[in-house]
């Protein structure tokens, strides 16, 4: 029974940073239709952010909630300047879009290892965050209690966003027709922008909670990069529900075939469910209805 | 284009993207093949100097270890010229990078050999990058000193080995385990050669010492995801966890190990891939009380150890670190020297010949070391460290004496699947 729970609470956890890292994504993937492969680097950068701020501060506490913010901004800042300096000029272009990417997400990797060194520096953990919590009588680790939460207000922070807010609508408009938006007179180049800052900035929150749980290396982003598009198309692109769903059955998937057999089998196993579900219902979980984009 | 077409289209080159990123192919059989040349050394012995090679990871992900390596190797030379150098001759280093590539260490090696005519080249890490050095340095017919630790069962005459081999790292460690009344054990790794072997090596052991694994898990090279087989460590009523993890995975195991309520004294760790290096990037919060397994530690108490490490903080900074592979690097450079001039030759024969006639002592940081003319190796002094709150690593147990090389383990009856005797 106490296996159950804490293998449940695993698989929960592990879908809570796989969502973390690809809640972003759904944005400026699904939404903006932008191939981004330097989304891992945005959350490695929100990792680094987290361990400069801890620098500056000291306390492993107080560092951990301001990092939250700051790392948002600095993500939401790299994320703009790519999409102002580059991703613009080609919007209709998805290859170029991905191979221009790619190389911003070589060129971040090596900008990091410059400003702060090839090996993995560490972040140190709150004391209140460092031990366990015990759940039902199970201890569960605090640290991933902690990014579960964070994960819940990250997303529903956004769905009312994209529900309730100006952004939000604009966002929707754009997404469903680009023309009849902008005939609505909606600057889709704003809009556009804006996105691309709030989805690029969640990728620098998840860096931070993916310090209380890893190293953080100047490659950590391509650990998460994969996986985060995997979450973003099974969901269904452009729905954060399905992201939800998909995140936390990954997770749970995961943890449950790698206890009864090891990890990289888990992995496969559910790569090929995943594949093969994407024969069956190619349009995701939960199914997007749009005008066509780009 | 939808999202949906474009993403089909796309998806495949994402793949290649990523793969082509952190993944190489080498066929040593090939590289070896292509450089059937006559081994006739070039090497120039008339001058006043010699010319050695560094061949060690200057940038990619071993920088980081290698570096420090390639460091304590000039320290040595830089020692050892001022006084007096091999045979009266100064020693020359050419450094060149491995670039963390098994194929470029062989290309490296085989320009340094070919083009710079060095005598004797130090370096190498990764067990791929000694696999893959290795045809280039036999067809060529020149020698490797290759100072880290490894999975034992090779024996190259043309590679010395001053790391450890299996029995003076892993099996001191399983036995000072099962002195400690640890019965099951829990193995975790990466999924490389290394903890492949060892793992074998360890199963093979525990069933000819009443010991039990009651489990064997392997991650991918860099995996940060433990939640399950940390559970699954606590579900099997280890008393103890074998850990042959690389790099960042140490990271978030440990974390998660003692997220979850586990240390040291709960359920101890013996880690073979830890030295004083990693622990800052590990976190020390995480690794205290925990043991390691190796042959140095920068806490060994003796006059030649203190005036190593003072004279690697002296040259490289007070904030820097000595490790087992630094050391072993240190000391092949001397081992070298000192069958050179038993020698009294440069001469790739001349110096295997001295290494078999045996005699090549060195009073090592680690204490005395030997070659043994069998099988290139050292003698060394296995020791078990626990590491403490500052991040060094303080000795617990360590042999009476040091232990002879046995790479293929020919004296333990126990090991026969692992050598096919």
């Amino acid at each position: 029974m106490e296996i159950l729970i804490s293998q449940l609470f695993a698989g929960l956890s592990l879908g809570s940073v796989l969502l973390l890292a690809a809640v972003g994504l759904s944005l400026t993937f699904g939404q903006m239709g932008v191939i981004n492969m330097a989304h891992g680097e945005f959350i490695m950068a929100g990792a680094y952010t987290a361990f400069t701020v801890q620098q500056i501060l000291g306390s492993a506490g107080w560092s951990l909630l301001a990092s939250i913010p700051v790392a948002f901004l600095v993500g939401g800042a790299l994320g703009l300047i790519l999409e102002i300096a580059l991703l613009r000029h080609m919007y209709h272009r998805p290859l170029d879009t991905l191979l221009v990417t790619f190389g911003v997400s070589l060129i971040l990797q090596q900008l990091a290892r410059d400003i702060f060194g090839a090996p993995s520096v560490d972040v140190r953990l709150p004391e209140l965050l460092s031990g366990p919590v015990t759940i039902m009588g199970t201890p569960v680790p605090a640290a991933r209690v902690f990014i579960l939460v964070l994960t819940v207000l990250v997303v529903a922070g956004l769905s009312l966003v994209m529900n309730k807010s100006s952004l939000g609508r604009r966002t929707r408009a754009v997404v469903q027709s680009r023309d009849l938006a902008e005939a609505s007179g909606i600057s889709s180049r704003r809009t556009d922008a804006l996105t691309f800052f709030v989805g690029s900035g969640l990728a620098g929150v998840a860096g931070v909670a993916i310090t209380l749980i890893g190293s953080t290396s100047p490659t950590l982003g391509t650990t998460y990069i994969v996986d985060a598009f995997l979450v973003v198309v099974a969901g269904g692109i452009g729905q954060i529900r399905g992201a939800v769903i998909a995140a936390a059955g990954l997770g749970l998937l995961q943890v449950f075939f790698e206890f009864g057999t090891t990890a990289s089998i888990a992995k496969v196993i559910v790569l090929v469910i995943v594949v093969a579900f994407l024969q069956i219902r190619p349009q995701g979980i939960v199914a997007t209805r749009t005008r066509g984009l780009a | 284009m939808s999202p949906r077409a474009t993403l089909s289209a796309v998806l495949p080159l994402i793949a290649v993207l990523v793969l082509t990123g952190c993944g190489e192919r080498y066929d040593p059989e090939a590289e070896a093949a292509a450089q059937q040349i006559s081994p006739e050394s070039c090497v120039d012995t008339e001058g006043d100097t010699v010319k050695v090679g560094l061949l060690n990871s200057l940038s990619g992900t071993m920088a980081v270890s290698e570096t420090t390596v390639n460091r304590s190797l000039n320290m040595a030379i830089d020692e050892i010229n001022a006084d007096g150098g091999v045979l009266g001759k100064q020693i020359e280093p050419v450094t060149e990078d491995g670039a963390s590539e098994p194929t470029i260490f062989a290309e490296r090696a085989s320009k340094l050999i070919r083009q710079d005519c060095v005598a004797a080249t130090f370096g190498g890490w990764t067990s791929a990058s000694r696999k893959a050095m290795l045809p280039v340095f036999e067809a060529q017919n020149s020698l490797l000193f290759y100072p880290v630790q490894y999975e034992g069962l090779e024996a190259s005459p043309n590679i010395f080995y001053t790391g450890a081999t299996t029995n003076q790292q892993i099996i001191p460690a399983l036995d000072w385990m099962r002195e400690q009344g640890h019965k099951k054990i829990f193995l975790v790794g990466s999924d490389y050669v290394f903890p492949r072997t060892a793992n074998r090596i360890i199963n093979a052991y525990a069933e000819a010492h009443d010991m039990e694994v009651v489990g064997e898990e392997y991650v991918p090279l860099g995996s940060t995801e433990f939640s399950t087989i940390v559970n699954k460590a606590m579900a099997s009523d280890a008393d103890a966890v074998f850990n042959t993890l690389n790099g960042d995975s140490n990271v978030a195991f440990f974390r998660q190990y003692n997220a979850v309520g586990l240390d040291a004294q709960s359920l101890p760790v013996m880690s073979v891939s830890i030295a004083e290096e990693e622990v800052p990037g590990i976190g020390v919060d995480n690794l205290e009380g925990q043991y390691v397994a190796w042959d140095y530690y920068q806490t060994v108490d003796s006059p030649d150890n203190q005036e190593f490490v003072t004279n690697f903080k002296d040259r490289y900074g007070q904030d820097q670190v000595t490790s087992d592979p630094m050391e072993a690097a240190y000391t092949s450079v001397y081992l070298w020297k000192d069958m050179v001039e038993e020698a009294g030759s440069f001469d790739v024969a001349a110096v295997q010949e001295a290494a078999d006639t045996g005699g090549s002592e060195f009073d090592a940081p680690e204490g005395q070391v030997s070659v043994d003319g069998e099988n290139q190796h050292i003698s060394k002094t296995p020791r078990i460290g626990r590491i403490r709150e500052d991040g060094l690593i303080d000795t617990v147990w360590q042999a009476p004496e040091p232990v002879a090389p046995d790479p293929f383990l020919d004296t333990y009856s126990w090991a026969g699947s692992i050598n096919g005797a």
